[in-house]
C-alpha cells in the first residue's frame, strides 16, 4: 500500500484507539515530545512501559497468590502501574488500576483477583494495539512518509 | 558566607537579571523509581531546555546532591518510592541543601498533597505530568533565591528597596520594627512587619535568617530560660542581647522553632527530656535553629519521632546553617527546654560519655570506620566557622544536629555529643569540627560513632558554648547526608560507617540498626529519647538530623543495637525527613540508654527505617518503648554492635528495615 494509504490508515487507527478509550491525551503529549533529535522516543518509552508493566503484573500475581496477602504491597504495585500507565496514556489500564486499588483498600481478595485479571486484559489489549500502531509508523517512515500530526479533537 | 553564596546563587537565577536565557539551563534533578515516568519526565524537561539529571533511587539522588551541593537548582521527586519515601527525601533535601523540591504522584488525595505541603515541598504535581506544568517550575527556584537574596541584602543594607514585605515564603515575622535586621530579610524598620509576616507558614522551610549555631544556641538558651510558653520575641531578644538582631528575626525564628518542637513532640512526647539534654545546657545551643529551616525538623521529628528535643538540637545545629532553614519550625522552642538543657543530665546520664568526646574525639566509633568521625571531629574543632559554613550547607538538616552538639556544654555535650557526634561525625566531616567536644563526650565508647558524630555535631552544632561545635552546624547540612549515610552505628557498633558515605550511611545505618531498632533519623530517636532523657537525645537528635547517621555513633552509648545508630544516618539522606528520622533513632538509641537499649534499638531501628526507606513505620512504632527509657544514651551500645549494624546496613538498607521491626523489649 502506498504511503498515503498507510497514513490514512494510521490516522483511523489512532482515532479508534482514542474513541475506545484505550489511549488518552497523554499519549499525544508523548508524541509531541518526539522530534528529529529524538525520533524514537515514543517507541522507547512504550517499550519501557511494556517491560515495567509486565514485571509489575508478575509481581502482582505472585503477591496475590500468597496465603497471607500483603495488601500494602499489592497496593503499592498497583499504584505504580497506575502511574506508569497514566504517563503513557493507557487510559483503560489506568482505570482498571484505580478500581483495583479500591478493592485493595477493602482487602477484598476475590475482587482483587478479578481486578488483576481485568488489568491484565486491558494491558494486553493496549499492548497489541500500540504494537500495531508503532509498526504502522515504522512502515510509513520506511516508505519515506511522515507521521501525521494528530490532534485530539473529539 | 551563606549569604554570599545564596546571593550569588540568587543572582544566578534571579529572574530579573540572571540572564535572558533563564530558565534555560535550569538544573533539574528528577527522582522516580518508575522508569517509564522517569524517561518521560526527562524528555519533557529537556524539551523545556532544562539540564536534567535523572535518578531511580532516592539515595542516589541524595548522594548526588551531597556531592555537588550547588549542582542543582531544583528537585522533582516521586512520592512513592520503594527505597525511600519521597517525603523523607524531601526533608533531607530541605535540611541539607535547601533546594526547592516538587513532589509528584499519581495519588491526588488531599492527605498526600497536604503532606507535601507540611514537609516543605514547593509544589505538588499530579501524574501524569504534563509538559506545561514543567515549564513553570523555574518559578520556585527564583522565589527561593529571591528570599535568600533578600536575606543577604538585608544583612548588607538596612533598607533595601526590595524588602519585600511579605516574605511570602519567609518565615513569619511577627515582629515589629526591626532594629537591625540581623540578616533578616525583613529589613524594614517599621512596625508593620508584624502584620505582614505573621503567618506561620514558615514552617515550610523558608530560610531567611541566617542563624548561626551560636546564635541559635543563645536563642534556645533564652527560650528555655523564659520557658517555652512565655518565650516572647521581645524577651528573648533581650536575653540574647545580640546587637543587630531584631525582634522580627527572633520572632520568625521562634515560630520555626516552635514548629520544630511541635513536630518533634509529635513524634514522641517525651521530648522534653531529650530536649534538655539536647540542647546542652549551656545555652541555646540551638542558636541556629534556623538551620532546621530547610529541614523541617518538625517533619523529621514527626516522622522520625524525633523527640522534640532532637529537633531542637538539630535545629540548633541547623542554625548554624545559614540558610536558616527554619523549616523545622520552631516548635522546638517548646521542646527546647527539654533538650537543651537537660542535656547534661540526660545525655550524659551516663556521665562519662561526655568525656569521651573530649578524650577521643574521633575515635568514638572505636571500631567503626566512620569516616566522619575523625575528620569531623577534627574539622569541628577547627573552626566554628566551618560550622557556620556548614550550617549553610546543611541547610536544613544539619542545623539541627549541630545545635545539639554544640549545645551540650562541653561536658554534657559530650554525652550528647556522642550521639550527636556520632551523627555529627558523619556530618562532621563536613563540619569544621572545631569542637573539642567532638570527642563525643559520651563515655560511651561504643558510641564512638555516635560520639564522633556527636562530637562533630557538637562542634559544629550551634552549640556556641562549645566552640567545637562550630563544626557542627554544618552538620545538619552536610551531615544530613552523612548521617543518613553513615548509618551511625548507634553506638553499639563502633564500626558504624557513620557518616562517611552520603547515602551510604543510610544503608549502613539501616543494617546497623538492625539490632537497634532502626535508628531512625535522629528525630525519631530523639523524640523517643527526649522522653527519656532529653539530653542525649537532643544530642542525638541534633546529630541525627544532619547525620542521621551520626545517630549511630551515639548509639554506641545507648547500647542500643547499632542498628539504631545506623538508622540515624539514614535520616540524613532523607533529607527533609532525614534528620528527623535518623535523629530520632539516634536519640532513641541514646535515650534508651541503658535500660532501654533493647527497646531502643528497636525503636531506633525502626526509626531509622523510616529514614532509610521511608518506612516510617519503624520510627514511631518502636519507639514507644524507647521512650520509656529516658535515656537513650547508647552508652552501652557497643561499638561492635554499631559496626555490625553499620555493616549490615551497607549491605542493604533494606536489611535495616528488617532489623527494626523487632520490638525492643524495653
Amino acid at each position: 500500500m502506498d504511503v498515503g494509504q498507510m497514513q490514512r490508515q494510521w490516522v483511523d487507527y489512532m482515532k479508534s484507539l482514542f474513541m475506545e478509550g484505550l489511549l488518552d491525551g497523554q499519549f499525544l503529549q508523548l508524541k509531541q515530545l518526539q522530534d528529529e533529535t529524538n525520533p524514537d522516543f515514543v517507541v522507547e518509552v512504550v517499550s519501557l512501559f511494556f517491560e515495567d508493566s509486565e514485571r509489575l503484573l508478575n509481581d502482582l500475581t505472585i503477591a496475590l497468590d500468597q496465603t497471607d496477602i500483603d495488601f500494602k504491597k499489592v497496593d503499592s504495585h498497583v499504584h505504580q502501574l497506575k502511574g506508569s500507565s497514566s504517563s503513557i496514556g493507557a487510559q483503560r489500564v489506568k482505570n482498571a488500576c484505580i478500581a483495583f486499588r479500591n478493592f485493595c483498600e477493602e482487602q477484598n481478595i476475590d475482587a482483587c483477583l478479578r481486578c488483576l485479571q481485568q488489568v491484565k486484559q486491558e494491558y494486553c489489549l493496549v499492548k497489541t494495539k500500540l504494537e500495531t500502531l508503532l509498526g504502522l509508523e515504522q512502515q510509513i517512515a520506511a516508505a519515506g512518509g511522515s507521521i501525521p500530526m494528530m490532534e485530539l479533537s473529539f | 558566607m551563606s549569604s554570599a553564596s545564596s546571593s550569588a546563587a540568587a543572582r544566578k537565577f534571579n529572574g530579573d537579571g540572571a540572564g535572558d536565557q533563564f530558565p534555560v539551563g535550569l538544573r533539574v534533578l528528577v527522582v522516580d523509581d518508575d522508569p517509564t515516568c522517569l524517561m518521560i519526565l526527562e524528555r519533557m524537561l529537556r524539551t523545556c531546555l532544562y539540564e536534567v539529571t535523572k535518578c531511580k533511587r532516592a539515595e542516589v539522588a541524595l548522594s548526588l546532591l551531597r556531592e555537588n551541593k550547588n549542582g542543582y537548582d531544583i528537585v522533582l521527586s516521586d512520592v512513592h518510592m520503594p527505597d525511600m519515601d519521597g517525603f523523607k527525601l524531601l526533608e533531607h533535601i530541605g535540611l541539607e541543601m535547601d533546594l526547592p523540591v516538587i513532589m509528584m504522584s499519581a495519588d491526588d488525595g488531599k492527605n498526600v498533597v497536604m503532606k507535601g505541603v507540611t514537609h516543605g515541598a514547593c509544589d505538588y504535581l499530579i501524574k501524569p505530568v504534563r509538559i506545561e506544568a514543567l515549564k513553570n517550575i523555574w518559578q520556585h527556584v527564583v522565589r527561593k533565591r529571591k528570599n535568600e537574596w533578600k536575606d543577604v541584602e538585608q544583612s548588607c543594607s538596612a533598607e533595601e528597596g526590595d524588602r519585600q514585605q511579605k516574605p511570602s515564603d519567609e518565615a513569619d515575622y511577627s515582629s515589629s520594627a526591626n532594629e537591625g535586621n540581623w540578616r533578616n530579610a525583613k529589613k524594614k524598620r517599621d512596625e508593620d512587619e508584624e502584620g505582614e509576616d505573621k503567618d506561620d507558614s514558615s514552617t515550610i522551610k523558608k530560610p531567611r535568617v541566617v542563624w548561626s549555631v551560636e546564635l541559635h544556641q543563645q536563642f534556645v538558651a533564652a527560650v528555655n530560660q523564659l520557658g517555652i510558653d512565655k518565650a516572647v520575641p521581645k524577651k528573648i531578644l533581650e536575653l540574647m542581647n545580640v546587637p543587630g538582631l531584631t525582634r522580627e528575626n527572633v520572632a520568625s525564628h521562634l515560630q520555626k522553632y516552635r514548629l520544630y518542637l511541635r513536630r518533634l513532640s509529635g513524634v514522641s512526647q517525651h521530648q522534653s527530656n531529650l530536649n534538655n539534654s539536647f540542647i546542652s545546657p549551656q545555652e541555646a545551643t540551638f542558636g541556629t535553629m534556623s538551620a532546621f529551616n530547610g529541614i523541617d525538623l518538625q517533619t523529621l521529628a514527626v516522622a522520625g519521632q524525633l523527640p522534640a528535643q532532637s529537633l531542637a538540637t538539630l535545629q540548633a545545629a541547623g542554625l548554624g546553617r545559614s540558610t536558616a532553614k527554619a523549616d523545622v519550625s520552631m516548635p522546638l522552642v517548646d521542646e527546647r527546654n527539654i533538650f537543651s538543657f537537660e542535656n547534661p543530665r540526660l545525655r550524659y546520664g551516663e556521665g562519662q560519655q561526655q568525656h569521651l568526646s573530649s578524650t577521643k574525639p574521633m575515635n568514638f566509633l572505636h571500631g567503626i570506620p566512620t569516616n566522619m568521625e575523625p575528620k569531623q571531629l577534627a574539622s569541628l574543632q577547627q573552626s566554628t566557622q566551618s560550622l557556620s559554613g556548614l550550617s549553610m550547607r546543611i541547610n536544613a538538616s544539619s542545623a539541627q544536629s549541630n545545635p545539639l552538639l554544640v549545645q551540650t556544654a562541653q561536658s554534657q555535650a559530650r554525652g550528647q555529643m556522642l550521639s550527636e557526634n556520632t551523627i555529627a561525625n558523619s556530618h562532621l566531616a563536613r563540619l569544621p569540627s572545631s569542637v573539642g567536644q567532638p570527642s563525643v563526650p559520651n563515655g560511651i565508647s561504643n558510641n564512638v560513632l555516635a560520639r564522633n558524630g556527636v562530637a562533630a555535631i557538637n562542634r559544629g552544632a550551634a552549640y556556641s558554648p562549645i566552640s567545637q561545635t562550630s563544626s557542627m552546624p554544618s552538620f545538619p547540612m552536610n551531615q544530613t547526608t552523612e548521617l543518613s549515610v553513615s548509618s551511625f552505628p548507634l553506638g553499639s557498633t563502633p564500626g558504624l560507617p557513620s557518616i562517611t558515605s552520603k547515602g551510604m550511611f543510610q544503608e549502613e545505618v539501616t543494617s546497623e540498626i538492625k539490632g537497634s531498632s532502626g535508628f531512625v533519623q535522629n528525630y525519631d530517636i530523639y523524640n523517643e529519647l527526649s522522653q527519656h532523657k532529653s539530653h542525649d537525645w537532643v544530642q542525638n537528635v541534633g546529630l541525627m538530623y544532619d547525620t542521621s547517621q551520626l545517630a549511630n555513633p551515639l548509639q554506641g552509648n545507648i547500647g542500643v543495637s547499632p542498628s539504631v545508630i545506623v538508622h540515624q544516618g539514614f535520616s540524613s539522606t532523607q533529607q527533609t525527613g532525614q534528620i528527623r528520622d535518623s535523629t530520632p533513632i539516634g536519640k532513641a538509641m541514646y535515650s534508651l540508654g541503658k535500660g532501654m537499649e533493647q527497646g531502643n534499638h528497636q525503636n531506633i531501628s525502626q526509626h531509622l527505617q523510616p529514614l532509610v526507606d521511608n518506612s516510617a513505620r519503624v520510627k514511631a512504632e518502636n519507639f514507644p518503648d524507647a521512650n520509656s527509657h529516658s535515656n537513650f544514651f547508647p552508652e552501652q551500645y557497643g561499638q561492635e554492635d554499631l559496626m555490625s549494624a553499620l555493616l549490615k546496613q551497607q549491605e542493604g538498607i533494606g536489611a535495616a528495615e528488617n532489623e527494626f521491626d523487632f520490638d525492643i523489649p524495653v
